[in-house]
């Protein structure tokens, strides 16, 4: 029934999604198969994409890449081909199965991915970034530029200004780099342009956002983001990608108003942790959409950028805002404990009954240290929480029967504690 | 204990010796132990990879070298906190704290060596609010021309919190005094490793590996004097060179191993010429300049001073030459890859040794070791097959 349900809301976004991240994947075909320009390689999490496309280089995300191989399960024989080489079973499956898709002729499921013209290891947080762009720069040979984002580690939430100091400079010292690469002086006035685009972006993104505070919550703010988080990290900064949002936020503000959800009957809200198996995706959402749970909010949707409480780009310092999105407002570069507050207010202001905590094996920048999170939660807070493991890329460590037995538990238990709740009232 | 010698060297023993007795004492209780004799004295346990020790020495307080929980030690509440996927330094490192065995540490340095060692700094702040716990993000733009001043800011607020842990100011003397000491302490740890790599049957891994480490554990003035007393021991030693193939291990920068597992290793069959065991605390290639402001010898000598590290990355060379030119240099036969379990950083780093080593034809073996284990013939039967392949080829 609401497997039903959700095959069929098929709106006007969608469809625009769709054309516009096929073209952005021609696009890379293309590069691969010659066409003059300028794939850059850089990591979704905090970017500077608003100064490649100022160069009019193009943005290329091993991530997404990954994702895609394991969306469209392809993941295992790459990653396989990439343990053959050396990586280990216990190195990050991203890393692994984009490097095997390297070596097997760079072919993902939209696209052929070109090689690059520079390596922009944008580390924000995950040290794996570091790793992996410096084995893809021995791969390719490609120039690789470090851009080091000092990690958000002091109580306080805000990076010091010495900090600061230090990301713009580097900036300026990229800025250096695509002069020389594409022979062009940067543009100040178009910089700024794609920064507003940004702005822009971040406040629709942001206002979409908060519709799932409604009850019901118009959409599933894990499952559905994806569709969302697609354009708003590879398209981020063009005017197609406002025009995007601006019918998404239409469209789910109408379902809002229609008291719509994605289910027949929201039962449970949730806010959900960590990143999802992507090879198992439809398996595990509907693990949840039989209780009626919803998601109401995500820490993975804020990978790439932390826009709903308040941080826009900002076109009158188009270099700081970068600098500062790269070193405040995404996840990966936020302490564990900053994230415990993030999901504090997700609880709290999305109205939610649960947190559950997906733990992936591969990721050790999500993952690690999880078990005090669920302390904190249960035994701090009083939130019901799940933890469950499993991995993003790596299909050899998802057990379905187990996931669905301990999914199957937590649910029933909840909904056992609102009977008891219910009747105590009464 | 792996025997290289016949001749009698009393002052060396009894250096190892003391070693061995430090190591198995359990860091608590050394912090405890200084504490008594330095009343109002503070303790900074630091977690490997890097810690600027220096800043710590000067404003008074002891830096402990915070490594993990070796193989006395059983985990019995970290893994509710930290996933099996996790190395095991992370989770016995939570464990002391946990079982209270770190109340006299006062405070606790991390560095941005991992993603594990990271979040790890993160539940020692929630778990633990009577410690100060600090997190520095050391560079990894080791091409800018911004590095330098980033750093020696980053160094300036450390040495602000120090400041505020002990009540006082620290001076640019203060810090030039300590570098000089670390400068004389880490000159002759190179010392040990120069016996090694010229006359290896003079020094065996295991010696050179506790007289090291017993400097996080004690006092910079009593690690000189210590190493003093021992290499005058050492000259005065005589060994003959065994049947063994000459090794370079690398990937161990973190995490240790047990004892037993370098003495298995060697007497499998190896003389370890190099490693990068305790990699941090022997980080500069050469002394720390006296000549610039204190904080900018610090900064330069991260920077461009320093070891190769599996978690500096430094990419203005390939991943894998200083590994290689060590082994030319050096003349080694092979290279042993000794890499912590779950250890991200060094597993990466083994995908690109492999493949340069073997473009170089140079023969190398993986071991992955884990700081709890306690049972070695599975290694030992590895190593000795390694070295047998060499030897009767």
């Amino acid at each position: 029934m609401a497997e039903q349900a959700q095959k069929t809301y098929e709106a006007q976004m969608h469809l625009i999604q769709r054309e516009m991240m096929a073209k952005y994947f021609d696009e890379l075909t293309r590069l691969s198969e010659g066409e003059s320009g300028y794939p850059v390689h850089m990591l979704v999490s905090g970017n500077p994409v608003e100064l490649i496309r100022a160069f009019d280089m193009v943005p290329v995300y091993p991530e997404v890449n990954a994702l895609q191989i394991a969306v469209k399960k392809q993941a295992l024989p790459f990653i396989q081909k990439a343990e053959e080489l050396g990586y280990s079973i216990d190195n990050c499956a991203y890393v692994k199965a984009d490097i095997g898709c390297f070596f097997e002729g760079r072919k993902a499921p939209f696209g052929t991915i070109p090689l690059p013209s520079l390596i922009l290891c944008n580390y924000v947080g995950c040290n794996v970034y570091l790793q992996w762009f410096e084995h893809l720069a021995e791969y390719t040979g490609a120039p690789v530029f470090n851009l080091d984002v000092p990690f958000l580690r002091t109580d306080s939430e805000e990076p010091s200004a010495e900090d600061i100091t230090y990301v713009v400079k580097q900036l300026e010292e990229l800025i250096e780099v695509c002069e020389r690469l594409t022979g062009k002086s940067l543009d100040h006035k178009k910089l700024e342009r794609i920064v507003a685009l940004s702005g822009e972006t971040g406040e629709l993104w942001s206002k979409v956002k908060e519709l799932t505070q409604r009850q019901p919550s118009p959409f599933d703010a894990y499952f559905d983001s994806v569709t969302l988080m697609a354009p708003l990290y590879c398209l981020r900064g063009t005017e197609e990608c406002v025009q995007f949002f601006e019918v998404a936020y239409k469209e789910l503000l109408e379902k809002a108003d229609a008291g719509a959800g994605p289910l027949p009957e929201e039962r449970f809200r949730f806010v959900i942790e960590g990143p999802p198996p992507w090879p198992y995706l439809r398996i595990f959402r509907e693990m949840f959409s039989k209780w009626g749970a919803v998601a109401v909010a995500s820490t993975y949707s804020t990978v790439g950028g932390l826009w709903e409480f308040g941080f826009r780009h900002d076109s009158a310092h188009p270099l700081e805002s970068i600098a500062r999105h790269m070193l405040q407002w995404n996840l990966t570069n936020r302490s564990l404990l900053h994230r415990y507050q993030q999901i504090r207010r997700y609880v709290e202001d999305w109205s939610a009954d649960a947190l559950i905590i997906h733990s992936v094996k591969s990721c050790r920048l999500f993952s690690a240290g999880q078990g005090d999170m669920r302390e904190y939660f249960t035994k701090e807070l009083g939130v019901p929480t799940l933890l469950i493991e499993s991995d993003l890329e790596d299909p050899r460590y998802f057990s379905e029967a187990q996931m669905r037995n301990r999914i199957d538990a937590f649910f029933e238990s909840l909904e056992h504690k609102r009977i008891i709740a219910r009747a105590a009232g009464s | 204990m792996t025997q290289v010698t016949d001749a009698p060297t009393t002052g060396l023993d009894e250096c190892l010796a003391q070693c061995r007795e430090l190591l198995s004492t359990p860091v608590g209780e050394i912090a405890a132990a200084w504490k008594r004799s330095h009343p109002g004295g503070k303790v900074v346990g630091c977690f490997p990879v890097y810690t600027p020790v220096e800043l710590i020495h000067a404003s008074g307080a002891l830096p402990l070298g915070v490594i993990g929980g070796g193989n006395q030690l059983e985990i019995a509440h970290a893994d509710a906190r930290f996933q099996s996927f996790v190395c095991s330094i992370i989770k016995s490192t939570l464990e002391l704290g946990l079982i209270e065995k770190l109340n006299d540490i006062d405070c606790m340095f991390f560095q941005s060596i991992c993603d594990p060692a990271r979040n790890l700094s993160s539940v020692f702040k929630r778990n633990f609010p009577q410690m100060t716990v600090e997190y520095a993000h050391l560079p990894q733009a080791m091409g800018s021309r911004w590095a330098l001043d980033y750093l020696v800011s980053e160094y300036r607020r450390l040495l602000a919190i120090l400041e505020k842990l002990v009540g006082h100011p620290v001076t640019d003397d203060d810090l030039r005094r300590s570098i000089a000491s670390y400068n004389r302490a880490r000159s002759l740890v190179r010392r040990l490793y120069e016996i090694r790599r010229t006359e290896p049957e003079r020094l065996s891994l295991t010696e050179s590996y506790v007289l090291t480490r017993a400097g996080t554990l004690m006092p910079v003035e009593d690690h000189i004097r210590l190493l003093e007393k021992a290499l005058v021991g050492l000259s005065q030693r005589s060994a003959k060179p065994k049947d063994r193939i000459r090794v370079i291990t690398e990937g161990t920068f973190c995490e240790q191993p047990p004892l037993e597992l370098l003495e298995a290793i060697e007497e499998a069959g190896c003389y370890v010429l190099d490693d990068d065991l305790l990699q941090g605390w022997r980080w500069f290639l050469d002394d720390l300049s006296l000549d610039v402001p204190p904080l900018q010898a610090l900064a330069q000598g991260y920077l461009n001073g320093g070891v190769y590290s599996g978690t500096k990355h430094d990419t203005r060379e390939p991943k894998a030459k200083h590994l290689i030119d060590k082994v030319a240099a050096m003349k080694a036969d092979a290279v042993i890859i000794l890499a912590a379990k779950f250890c991200e950083p060094a597993l990466f780093d083994y995908a690109l040794y492999k493949q340069a080593l073997e473009r170089q034809e140079i023969p190398h073996l993986l071991l992955e070791f884990d700081e709890k284990m306690w049972v070695f013939d599975r290694i030992r039967t590895e190593v000795e097959t390694f070295v047998e392949s060499m030897l009767f080829e």
